[in-house]
């Protein structure tokens, strides 16, 4: 039997969550004072998700670069190798905020979207 | 000289809320002056997700909350003047401000809502001891260079102080490829919002130290190391507890501080515990017709507060320009004394005549506690008991007041709020 201790993050008041696992299968969570704390708990030991943002170097804008997000959370496992990939990645002026700037990040099935505008560098004001 | 009903100090969260909210509660002639080249203010790097998550129910990156808001501004054709400062405001509302365009110009207002937001604590306001090499930067200041700039302004980095940027900032940093080595935070808790110390720390492996301090700080030219050291309780550093890091970039963030030298230079009163102007009900200060909003009033963790708190002081200074000549000085005003822990209140008072049906009254607790109540009491009637799990500094506690519990109150009416044991 695994134990896994966590932050539950429902709330300002950060139970101390201790999970116990038998072959990776959740049978007891315990120090949560209420529901959220094992919902959270369940979900951060089976299937751990975040978004992830960031941002891509931009080409002519009126800033370098752009920020970024994944459409969806993807699983935590995943989060270097998006990082990974969007380093490479270089998009042209102008960008619209919705805009995908990188198709199915490291194979997650998520798009990576712009946050903001970035116009053309001559018609921005910088 | 130009003339506008309400001039607003400020194109971010604070300043675009309160322009809309005048604009749809009536006013006519409404102005944002913004010193920085577009609007949002700092929502535009602080590209991280968790934004309006009780205003628009779902998690939106800074740049795509303030998205939401300045579209709407430009959707009014509410006017607002980019890369334009604004120098001084006379207690008769003679705005001063200057831009590449237009050089210095005057702007009289019938209403002034300040919104300037507020600014990170500096090292020199810290007194950390050591050299003074390239490589110290605010967390904040790192953040526009990362997000911004484009570019990373170190690779080993050491981060003083737990505020929600700096933890933000531990994660952005590792993501980019630095190497962040600790967080120390002198007080015995942390000054940011639990979630950020577990995404943004625990999620990367990155300690946080509670009760420590920079000592020192190491290198010439460029930072080459730190010295922590462990506090008492009197957050004196413990001799022996020392501890390098070798590190090239320590980021501060060490709190942040209202940007209210407009405001004093017209002599708004200021309450020295938020560094914040005073205000009442309708989030005016101790000058009539002139509202306060947001960071600069005092620091909020979440941005759709300030924006729901700037919306009540757009209102507020649209009704103010509406009633002209007319104004009903009922001058009533109950103070809010806050006490046992709680450290101030925003409003600091009220008057009954004035306030809104549900008046809510925001504050910050000095310590951490655990399983007690707030409470407040009205001529030593307590009319609000409710308790609380948990209160901690980092988190902006509020409590609802009722038009209707203060229409019978005499003239001399004391208001308390405290936090009490159950």
């Amino acid at each position: 039997m695994e134990k896994r201790e966590l932050i539950c993050i429902g709330c300002p008041m950060g139970c101390m969550v201790t999970v116990s696992l038998d072959d990776g299968k959740v049978c007891e969570v315990t120090g949560n004072t209420c529901k959220r704390g094992d919902v959270y708990a369940r979900k951060e030991v089976t299937n751990p998700t975040r978004i992830v943002t960031s941002s891509v170097r931009v080409n002519g804008g009126t800033y370098p670069v752009v920020p970024v997000k994944t459409r969806e959370d993807i699983p935590k496992g995943k989060i270097r190798d998006c990082m990974k990939a969007l380093k490479e990645v270089v998009v042209d002026a102008p960008v619209k905020i919705g805009d995908v700037v990188l198709k199915n990040v490291a194979d997650t099935g998520i798009d990576v979207i712009a946050t903001k505008d970035n116009e053309m560098h001559d018609v921005g004001r910088r | 000289m130009k003339q506008y009903d309400i001039v607003i100090v400020g194109g971010g969260p604070a300043g675009l809320a309160a322009a809309l909210e005048a604009k749809k509660s009536g006013a006519q002639s409404v102005i944002i002056l913004e010193r920085d080249g577009e609007l949002g203010g700092i929502l535009n790097q602080c590209i991280h997700n968790g934004f309006g998550l009780h205003t628009f129910k779902e998690e939106l990156t800074g740049p795509e909350y303030a998205a939401r808001f300045s579209e709407k501004v430009k959707e009014e054709k509410i006017e607002y003047l980019l890369n334009t400062m604004v120098l001084d405001i006379s207690s008769d509302k003679m705005v001063t401000a200057m831009n590449r365009e237009e050089g210095l110009f005057e702007i009289q207002a019938k209403a002034v809502v300040l919104a300037m937001g507020c600014r990170e604590r500096s090292r020199g306001a810290l007194n950390i001891p050591g050299y003074r090499p390239a490589g110290v930067f605010s967390a904040g200041t790192a953040q526009r260079l990362v997000n911004i700039e484009g570019y990373l302004p170190g690779r080993e980095v050491v981060i003083l102080g737990s505020g929600d940027i700096g933890l933000i900032m531990a994660r952005r940093m590792t993501l980019e490829g630095a190497k962040v080595k600790v967080v120390a935070e002198l007080m015995p808790y942390s000054g940011g919002l639990k979630r950020n110390i577990v995404q943004c720390l625990d999620d990367y492996g990155i300690p946080l130290k509670l009760s420590h301090t920079v000592v020192d700080i190491q290198g010439k030219d460029r930072v080459t190391g730190i010295t922590l050291a462990q506090v008492d309780e009197n957050r004196r550093p413990i001799p022996g507890t020392e501890e390098f890091y070798s590190c090239d970039t320590l980021l501060l963030s060490c709190g942040l501080i209202p940007e209210n030298e407009l405001s004093r230079g017209m002599g708004v009163e200021i309450n020295p515990v938020t560094s914040g102007p005073v205000v009442n009900e309708c989030l005016e200060t101790s000058i009539p017709g002139v509202f306060a909003c947001g960071n600069v009033l005092h620091v909020h963790d979440l941005v759709d507060f300030v924006s729901q708190e700037a919306a009540a002081a757009g209102r507020h200074a649209a009704e103010y320009v509406a009633a002209g000549e007319d104004k009903i000085f009922n001058e009533k005003k109950y103070v809010i004394v806050p006490k046992g822990g709680v450290r101030y209140t925003v409003p600091s008072s009220i008057n009954p005549a004035k306030m809104d049906d549900e008046q809510v009254i925001r504050f910050r607790v000095g310590d951490v506690y655990k399983n007690r109540y707030t409470s407040v009491y009205v001529n030593g009637e307590r009319i609000v008991h409710r308790k609380r799990p948990v209160m901690a500094p980092g988190e902006m506690e509020e409590v609802k007041l009722k038009k209707e519990q203060f229409m019978d109150c005499p003239e001399e009416t004391e208001i308390i709020v405290t936090i009490e044991e159950a």
